[in-house]
């Protein structure tokens, strides 16, 4: 028999399964990106064990333009992360999730109502809205 | 009436070629389902393709497979609702295929079973006559799980099972819930044993695509999360598990 298994390419299409998948999609992806940048940070702030003008040659980068769109996306995807990942928690607890009962045809899942729904664009309305003050405090002071 | 085209999934792993698509033209009607239009290719243009079925009405979730992206039941599915000129279908994902568009459910249903998928309880060898009372509330806590057809297409949705092959899937963690929260069940322990593992209900992501995809609006991924908020001691005080009486004449 052919083995079926969807794999990691069945993470990458966020638009099949709706608000909820889509918000799955992020997390991850904004998951994978702070990760990353993680591991840039430690690399880039362990520079200082070189010297101070290693220091701040490492630290001219970060005040480019390139510099600043890098930390803008952090912002968003650190802020996403954090307000979904409350959700998520919410979400686990039994709460905001509605409660089992008759189901009636049309068959809408009380688990991705409206409750939920909102919490996900709130969350991306929170990463938009820190990446718009993050773009002003850092390209305010070049 | 309108003519489509159905792209129809072909593998024969007898035959030892390479997966394909075969693509026939149908007419059809408003009120024709994928299933209608499938069954007409295999009756009128190529009787080889292999497809499971057999209640045509929803209710005995054999003919789930994956169409234009998404798993649906063919027989609940109209051509016209898709609102496309191609129909791809394809075997459901996460699920060995046999050949074309069935797949094997033997992974899916063992999952279930381990959920041990029935009421435990002591009480049950001495019944005698007597019957378990439960109140509306307490029935409406498990009977939506229990409309469950045991179709695939959450298993076939799920980003989890797609990459982890021991967790149980949405349907299984689902009808452990259905179980676990019936006042008749006893087993509340043993059952939480099963699931409370790396591989378990953790590893669930509410993804949310199991219940968009559910044709019977059993909500799997609410069952999970409550599952997970029994776990967590969030509604533990609310299961008095149920005593025989005797009904009165």
């Amino acid at each position: 028999m052919k083995e079926n298994r969807e794999g990691v390419k069945g993470w990458l299409n966020p638009t099949r399964y709706g608000a909820n998948r889509f918000a799955y999609w992020l997390q991850r992806l904004t998951g994978l990106g702070l990760l990353i940048y993680f591991i840039a940070h430690v690399i880039e702030t362990s520079n200082i064990v070189y010297g101070k003008s290693a220091w701040e040659k490492m630290l001219a980068v970060t005040q480019t333009n390139e510099g600043h769109i890098v930390l803008m996306v952090v912002i968003g995807m650190c802020v996403f992360h954090a307000a979904n990942g409350v959700r998520l928690y919410i979400a686990e607890h039994g709460k905001g999730i509605g409660r089992p009962g008759r189901p009636e045809y049309p068959y809408k899942p009380t688990s991705l109502g409206l409750g939920m729904k909102a919490c996900i664009w709130v969350s991306v309305a929170l990463a938009a809205l820190a990446m718009m003050y993050g773009a002003y405090v850092l390209f305010g002071e070049a | 009436m309108k003519r489509v085209k159905i792209r129809v999934f072909r593998y024969n792993p007898a035959d030892g070629a390479d997966a394909r698509y075969d693509e026939f033209e149908v007419e059809a009607e408003r009120w024709t389902t994928v299933l209608d239009a499938l069954l007409y290719i295999k009756a009128h243009k190529d009787h080889s393709i292999a497809l499971r079925y057999s209640c045509r009405m929803a209710s005995c979730g054999s003919c789930g497979m994956v169409i234009n992206g998404i798993p649906r039941l063919a027989c609940y599915t109209k051509v016209y609702e898709l609102g496309s000129d191609v129909i791809t279908c394809r075997p459901l994902t996460n699920f060995p295929i046999i050949r074309d568009l069935a797949t094997d459910f033997t992974a899916f249903f063992a999952k279930h079973k381990s959920m041990r998928p029935y009421i435990i309880n002591d009480a049950v060898d001495r019944i005698d006559g007597r019957e378990f009372l439960q109140k509306p509330e307490e029935v409406e806590k498990y009977l939506q799980f229990s409309y469950c057809i045991k179709c695939g297409l959450c298993y076939a949705a799920c980003p989890t099972v797609a990459t982890d092959k021991r967790f149980p899937g949405p349907q299984a963690l689902a009808q452990m819930y259905r179980y676990l929260i019936d006042s008749r069940d006893m087993a509340t322990d043993e059952r939480l044993k099963v699931v409370d593992d790396r591989h378990g209900v953790w590893r669930c992501h509410f993804a949310g695509s199991c219940s968009m995809v559910c044709p019977k609006g059993v909500d799997p991924a609410l069952g999970i999360q409550l599952l997970r908020a029994y776990l967590l001691g969030m509604s533990r005080d609310s299961k008095v598990v149920a005593e025989l009486y005797r009904r009165e004449k």
